[in-house]
């Protein structure tokens, strides 16, 4: 394991490339080659050097690591940082993507290129750091500070209703972030109460309230009382519904991502997305497991009608990222439904769900950007039969359908079908209407492909539209790969986690047990 | 060896596929189909091997999904049921190939149709060579995403793309009931490897299992779940409008997937599973009631269709009901010999009308042909060899396999057995009826065709003729040659346990010795067909229409189907859309919004107008916003700090 802080690094490398722009000189044209240059190269060197984490991963422990921890504002919060089998995969996806989104804006981000280029790559530190953080202040400040480069990207370089789209963006966005503040606050005065969480040291001159907001102390050594536990879950959970997001909360996300810029899309569902459930893994399931526990069957009721409607909403589209999008938000019902059986195989399957959905949902948001940039138009009505003249594109589009509908032997298909495996042992209604989304994503998926490739070549305005060029088939090669690879050898993800999701599930049910057994105490 | 028959064809594939562009279609082809041959040849080598000298295998290729309890490995499993499959998929799979280089030769996307064509073929191999359920719904789905390329095969027509859509979308609701029974068999075994689910499985007799708020008997519950994916790929009544349609894609298609190989894909489950389903009377109650009532239903269907591979699709349908017929009586060795048989004459007929359509200029309605006898004689012979089979013709193929289901089904002495053998005797009437029907208005009496298409009629190239010879020598002897291994004497040797019949299971024992009767019905059923088809369409040439106008209304139902498609339009298809308009419109926009953010929005309309400027590029403010913010919270912490410290 390398001796130097590796996780500050990757969080904050690209924000050294954003200063390095904002220094950038020159005219407009070269300031604007130049950002497009030192963007790439930094989400490059971050991505490699990511890669390092994942190599020099100890995949046997759940323990964090990668540690570092520093005693910020007089040791009353911490600067925390350390990654799982759990957390180490989604900092991973995040310095895939990103390379990819500033390649895919290379040629249609015209205007104001080094804000633009600025705005994501401070966008990457903070989303890096939301998953690497292990306190709860830190956390919250990497998690919110996202919505702003993220607004301003859709705001700025967004299509007509960027205006409205970014503010609903934001507004339910904002909901949700108070109420989790007010958690945190709680959280951190509920732990002041716990007399263990002192060090020797600072018992022996008689401190006995140390409050926390250490995320590792607040899972392990702090028990919330059930009655506490109900509402801090709630309010994560509004936080984390609406990223996510579930249904009904997720009205935001077709107009966000019909307005935002590609890249922007491709941010959005295949990582801003995952930070919810992101945090029902961090902390609504371990440090809250008995209200957890109690609301799971709100969750699955939400999941399966997120499934259900969204499917059905997303079968009369006419706007293809519309369509995309609402079928996102039935994908992250399947996540949802697996997080909360508590079992491996139902999170391992959330968790690979999301990472699936990160790589395939990517690909079809590029996919849709590619033809945007030919055609400027996103209805599906004025495409049709770009087989005939894009078969390239026609047959990367089509492995990322048939990905999107979970056929085996696409990554899509192993996150959904160990949720619902799971989801079978807890409850059949659950995994019965969960399963129709199977029908339904087949019927979208597949009646999009057609009416925009399949078909003769009518229209005029598309009789000289090209094949994807050099740049473009540089940037989806590696996701079609990588979507059939991990449809075949899904195990490269599933070992990472295996140790961390095992811990989490055992420490969940040693909780229940727990409280279980004080029950039974209380009785007697 | 076992590696190489699956594996070949999809290198093959992938030759084809990737690189058809650079070696071209003439290299795509030879590759492709000398691969498949090559798999063919060996797959022969492992029938022998297999099922005369007993040496089963298991070959662990990876493993694919380890998570918690679950385990799933690629491995193929190589027993006397598997060899049987893999000799009739690559053997028919490499006479399509060897007959598509003719049919196909004016094709301008020649390698992309040998790269599905031999991809389907390595997903109905790793379909067949399957050790656990999983692997089995991957071959399962990939054979489903190969018909649908192939049905779509030619993409600009919009009827072609429909037909592939329908295909896909009726296949994935009876495979939303295969995955529910997969996640019920690893609920109650824990495990979705065959042999330990089966070694669990009669310890599971009698118990029940809380599925969808009742109490229902496990076993009943999974084989019911799991034969719904059946009868979506082998085109069951109520899932079977897909098939018809199917026949939008290139013929051979239709003979490989849609007859010989892929709709018999459920009859191999139920054989592979006949441990479970064995164990619930209830489950094969279904089986014989679905069989029997297809075979009869897609019979009447066939009896007016004109498009010539209208007709035998229904055919096939009604074929593969007698197959369900015999699964469900618990003759399985008997459906897998019908299996076997069918696939020889069923893809020879198919690639016969090929052959006719491709003389006739792609014309496919049976009314507009006639006479043709003279003109295509090799084609007609080897038709002919395949309608005699399939008919039942004394000593050909089909004779000793359906025959024996027919015999099977009175053996039964159940109430359902004897429903199921009425309806195949009936339907066994049908059959011959409109397979003579098809000869007879194919290639009997004048010709019907404009004398353009007539001057172009041409006997098919060499490379057409030689796999349709192949298959006719396959429906004259396959069922004399092979009638004693499946169903006879040397039962036991050559399945040696790949088929589980329950102790009390003496369906094979008591077919035997059902009365003469019996025996005879279907070959007077056959007869009868026969005259009956020579007086409507040879003596009487007046009376079909006559009959039309007599019992129109029966006609109509009769033409249009039964009415399914625009059933299924009315009760699903159209509200699912229309549903999906409400709940966007209605549920996201009037409701959802209107509470919610427009709500609030309106409120604060003016902010977002003075904002408004914000687009135009103060980054600055947000950051300045964000700065603020930030430092508001870490303040406060610092606040309740001292303020806790000074509680102490």
């Amino acid at each position: 394991m390398p001796d130097w802080p590796i996780l500050t690094a990757i969080t904050f490398l690209p924000l050294a490339g954003a200063v390095f722009i904002l220094a950038i000189g020159g005219t407009d044209e070269i300031a604007a080659r130049n950002a497009r240059f030192v963007a790439l190269w930094t989400t490059f060197i971050t991505f490699f050097v990511s890669l390092l984490i994942w190599a020099y991963f100890d995949a046997s422990t759940a323990e964090f690591q990668f540690v570092e921890k520093h005693d910020w504002f007089g040791g009353k919060l911490s600067y925390h940082m350390g990654v799982d089998g759990i957390s180490m995969l989604f900092v991973i996806l995040t310095t895939f993507l990103m390379p990819i989104c500033i390649l895919a804006s290379w040629e249609s981000i015209t205007e104001r290129v080094k804000e633009y280029m600025i705005a994501f790559l401070v966008l990457e530190t903070l989303m890096i750091g939301v998953f690497c953080a292990l306190d709860l202040v830190l956390f919250y400040l990497f998690f919110e500070g996202g919505l702003i480069p993220m607004f301003l990207i859709i705001g700025v370089w967004g299509g007509k209703n960027r205006v409205y789209a970014s503010f609903k963006f934001f507004l339910f966005t904002l909901l949700g972030s108070l109420l989790m503040l007010l958690a945190i606050m709680a959280m951190y005065w509920h732990s002041g109460t716990i007399a263990n969480l002192c060090t020797a040291d600072e018992l022996a001159r008689g401190i006995t309230s140390c409050p926390t907001t250490d995320i590792k102390t607040l899972i392990n050594d702090v028990d919330f009382p059930v009655n506490m536990q109900s509402w801090l879950w709630f309010a994560f959970l509004a936080s984390f519904a609406v990223k996510l997001p579930m249904w009904p909360v997720h009205t935001w996300l077709p107009d966000a991502h019909v307005e935002a810029p590609t890249a922007g899309s491709v941010v959005l569902a295949a990582i801003l997305l995952k930070m919810g459930g992101y945090g029902f893994l961090r902390f609504s399931i371990p440090m809250f497991p008995l209200a957890s526990e109690a609301y799971a069957p709100l969750i699955f009721t939400l999941s399966v009608l997120a499934i259900v409607y969204t499917s059905l909403v997303a079968l009369a589209q006419e706007d293809i990222k519309k369509l995309i999008a609402y079928s996102s938000v039935a994908h992250m019902g399947f996540v949802t439904i697996g997080l909360y059986t508590f079992t491996s195989q139902g999170i391992e399957g959330g968790i690979f769900q999301m990472l699936s959905h990160g790589i395939v949902s990517a690909a079809l948001f590029l996919c849709v950007g590619v033809i945007y940039d030919r055609m400027h138009t996103r209805e599906i009505a004025a495409y049709g039969g770009l087989v005939n003249r894009m078969p390239i594109y026609a047959f990367c589009f089509m492995v990322f359908t048939l990905a999107n509908l979970g056929l085996p032997g696409t990554s899509g298909f192993v996150g959904e079908f160990l949720t619902l495996l799971s989801v079978f042992r807890v409850n059949s209604w659950v995994a019965f209407f969960a399963t129709t989304g199977v029908v339904l994503s087949a019927a979208y998926s597949l009646w999009l492909y057609r009416r925009v490739i399949y078909g003769t070549l009518e229209k005029a305005s598309l009789k000289s539209i090209t094949d994807m060029n050099l740049r473009e088939i540089g940037f989806i090669a590696p996701l079609v790969i990588l979507t059939i690879f991990f449809g075949f050898y899904p195990s490269v993800l599933l070992d990472v986690m295996a140790v961390s999701v095992k811990k989490l599930v055992t420490d969940y049910q040693g909780a229940l047990a727990a409280a279980e057994h004080l029950n039974q105490l209380a009785q007697r | 060896m076992y590696s190489a028959i699956v594996f070949l064809p999809l290198i093959g594939s992938l030759i084809a596929g990737f690189f058809g562009r650079f070696v071209g279609a003439r290299a795509s082809e030879i590759i492709t189909s000398a691969f498949v041959l090559i798999s063919a040849l060996l797959s022969w080598v492992a029938f022998v091997r297999v099922g005369l000298f007993n040496e089963t295998d298991q070959v662990q290729i990876f493993r694919w999904i380890s998570s918690g309890s679950l385990d799933v490995s690629w491995s193929l499993r190589i027993d006397t049921l598997t060899a049987v499959m893999l000799v009739v998929v690559n053997t028919i799979s490499g006479l399509v190939h060897v007959y598509s280089i003719g049919y196909m030769t004016h094709d301008p996307h020649r390698p992309r149709f040998f790269a599905y064509l031999s991809l389907f073929t390595f997903a109905m191999l790793i379909l067949v060579t399957s050790d656990n359920f999983l692997q089995l719904f991957f071959g399962w789905e990939g054979v489903g995403l190969c018909s649908y390329l192939l049905i779509g095969f030619w993409y600009h027509k919009p009827s072609a793309n429909a037909a592939a859509i329908k295909a896909f979308i009726v296949n994935r609701v009876g495979d939303f009931g295969f995955a529910l029974g997969i996640f019920a068999i690893f609920f109650v075994f824990g495990t979705v490897e065959f042999d330990a689910v089966f070694a669990a499985a009669p310890d599971q007799v009698g118990k029940t299992i809380l599925f969808l708020g009742q109490e229902l008997d496990v076993l009943t519950v999974i084989c019911l779940l799991l034969f719904m994916g059946a009868m979506g790929k082998s085109a069951q009544f109520l899932l079977h409008t897909w098939l018809p349609d199917a026949m939008e894609g290139p013929t051979p298609v239709s003979a490989l997937i849609h007859a010989a190989t892929m709709v018999t894909a459920g009859i191999f489950m139920v054989a592979r599973l006949s441990p479970l389903f064995e164990l619930s009377e209830t489950a094969l109650f279904v089986v014989t009631l679905v069989g029997a009532t297809t075979a009869v239903f897609a019979a009447t269907i066939g009896l007016v269709q004109n498009d010539i591979k209208r007709v035998i699709a229904y055919s096939t349908c009604s074929q593969l009901g007698y197959m369900f017929v015999a699964l469900g009586i618990g003759a399985y060795s008997v459906a897998i010999f019908h299996l076997f048989t069918h696939a020889f004459f069923k893809a020879l007929l198919f690639l016969g009308s090929g052959s006719v359509i491709h003389a006739m200029s792609d014309e496919q309605d049976i009314q507009k042909m006639g006479g043709l006898r003279k003109l295509i004689p090799y084609t007609w012979a080897t038709m002919l060899i395949g309608t005699l089979a399939l008919t039942g013709f004394p000593f050909t193929a089909g004779f000793f396999s359906k025959d024996a289901i027919i015999e099977a089904a009175y053996a039964a002495h159940s109430g359902i057995g004897m429903y199921a053998f009425y309806a195949t005797v009936v339907a066994a009437f049908l059959t011959s009826f409109y397979s003579w029907r098809l000869m007879l208005l194919t290639f009997h009496g004048r010709s019907r065709a404009g004398p353009e298409t007539l001057a172009k009629v041409h006997e098919s190239p060499l490379e057409m003729l030689i796999p349709l010879v192949i298959l006719a020598l396959g429906s004259l002897g396959a069922g004399i040659l092979f009638k004693d291994l499946f169903i006879g004497e040397a039962y036991d040797t050559f399945w040696s346990g790949s088929l589980f019949a329950a102790a009390s299971n003496e369906i094979l024992e008591k077919m035997h010795h059902v009365p003469v009767a019996v025996v005879i019905m279907p070959t007077i059923m056959m007869a009868g067909g026969f005259l009956l088809a020579i007086l409507m369409y040879k003596l009487a040439p007046g009376l079909p229409a006559t009959f039309a106008r007599m019992f129109r209304p029966i006609y109509l139902f009769l033409l249009n189907k039964w009415y399914f498609d625009e059933l299924y339009d009315f009760l699903f298809t159209r509200p699912a859309k229309r549903l999906g308009r409400l709940l966007w419109k209605v549920g996201d926009g009037t409701i959802i919004d209107g509470i919610g953010p427009d709500g609030i929005a309106a409120r604060v309309i003016d902010i977002t107008n003075r904002v408004v400027r914000l687009q135009s590029g103060y980054v600055y403010h947000y950051a300045f916003a964000m700065l603020i913010g930030v430092a508001v919270i870490i303040t406060a912490f610092m606040f309740w700090d001292l303020w806790s410290g000074g509680m102490k």
